[in-house]
């Protein structure tokens, strides 16, 4: 495992979710480029749940666009994409990450990370957007094109986006929290690093009037799955993954949403 | 003829929601929702009880079928759903009690 010269080294804390993971470079372009990614997701934390060593190294010609591969051995997990190599000992919190100087290696490993540690307590890394209205959380899933980012642009201003693609949401005894992530999808914008509960969960797609129908807890279930993001191997993590949709959809009411792209959608939310 | 034993695969996630039976492999993360018959096959597939009187004591009653015709039909699902290592058969009864994490819950 590469470990960098602590006089070199430059540390900087991401917090997402509450959960801080610690980068570190002993590179001063990449340490700014990383800062300058996660503005507003930055932390103090001296306890990070992850802390990683970051090597820079040339590209390995592979492609960046390949599956990612997550496996777990001996207590620790290993993260493959063309792009980057990754492990991780979750029990000493330590890891490394080679990569190149690029900010979506890295943010791959971030989403990797805490899709682990929120399967491992019942919490989900969602493909939604999310937003907060009047101190309530509401999480819009669906595939891309479904209008995740639509409905993100078309929020009137008494909303927090919390994120147009990856929504995080922790569970709180019997409530759920969802949390603002730097994870963006097309909007290119970072959410806003509050969170709230959870109120509701729509199933988008765009259709010729704005409503709302209910929907059937099988099919809730099934969609939310559908939309989950994990990506490890393991049979353990993927039942919890499992499971934890299942309570999801059992404490958070779930509906399909039907809209028009104009801004007339948010009359029907909050 | 010999006796087939049916039991659920301890390395699947399921769940029964407002009746619908969904499990997960946790293999490949494939989801199957199963219709009533194979809800009903899993739910009795604990290892110990043959095939033939799950299909006589659950199958029949529910359906109303003859219950060769039932036997066929369930044999061939068993196979179907062991195929997806939903179930594991056996021509003996299965070791340990059959244990899903669902059944855990």
């Amino acid at each position: 495992m590469p470990v960098l010269a602590e006089l070199e080294r430059i540390s900087t804390v991401i917090e997402v979710g509450g959960v801080p993971v610690r980068v570190n470079t002993t590179d001063p372009g990449f340490a700014d480029l990383v800062r300058k990614r996660y503005e507003g997701f930055l932390s103090a934390s001296e306890h990070p749940e992850a802390d990683f060593d970051v090597e820079l190294a040339p590209p390995v010609g592979t492609d960046p666009n390949a599956d990612v591969r997550v496996t777990h051995d001996a207590g620790r997990w290993t993260l493959l994409r063309g792009d980057f190599r990754a492990e991780w000992e979750p029990a000493a919190r330590r890891g490394w990450i080679r990569q190149t100087s690029n900010p979506y290696s890295i943010d791959a490993v971030l989403r990797i990370v805490h899709s682990l540690v929120l399967a491992g307590e019942g919490g989900l890394l969602l493909h939604s957007a999310s937003a907060i209205r009047n101190g309530r959380a509401f999480l819009f899933a669906g595939v891309s094109g479904a209008g995740k980012t639509t409905i993100s642009r078309l929020a009137p201003h008494d909303v927090t986006l919390l994120t147009d693609e990856v929504s995080y949401v922790r569970r709180r005894g019997q409530d759920y929290v969802a949390f603002g992530t730097p994870f963006a999808g097309e909007l290119a914008k970072v959410g806003e690093n509050v969170s709230a509960p959870v109120a509701a969960l729509y199933l988008i797609a765009h259709g010729p009037e704005n409503r709302i129908d209910p929907v059937s807890p099988g099919e809730a279930a099934r969609a939310l799955l559908a939309n989950v993001l994990f990506f490890a191997e393991e049979e353990q993590l993927v039942q919890a993954a499992f499971h934890a949709a299942f309570e999801f959809v059992s404490r958070v009411p779930v509906s399909r949403l039907t809209f028009v792209p104009d801004s007339r959608v948010w009359e029907l939310i909050g | 003829m010999s006796k087939l034993f049916v039991a659920r695969n301890p390395r699947v996630a399921a769940r029964c929601l407002d009746g619908e039976m969904m499990i997960m492999s946790g293999r490949d993360s494939t989801l199957f929702t199963l219709n009533r018959t194979a809800t009903i096959l899993w739910q009795a597939a604990d290892g110990r009880t043959p095939l033939d009187e799950i299909v006589a004591a659950r199958i029949c009653p529910e359906f109303e079928v003859d219950p060769d015709t039932a036997l066929q039909d369930a044999e061939s699902l068993a196979r179907d759903l062991a195929g997806h290592q939903i179930l594991e058969l056996s021509e003996q009864p299965i070791g340990q009690p059959a244990n899903s994490s669902e059944a855990r819950r």
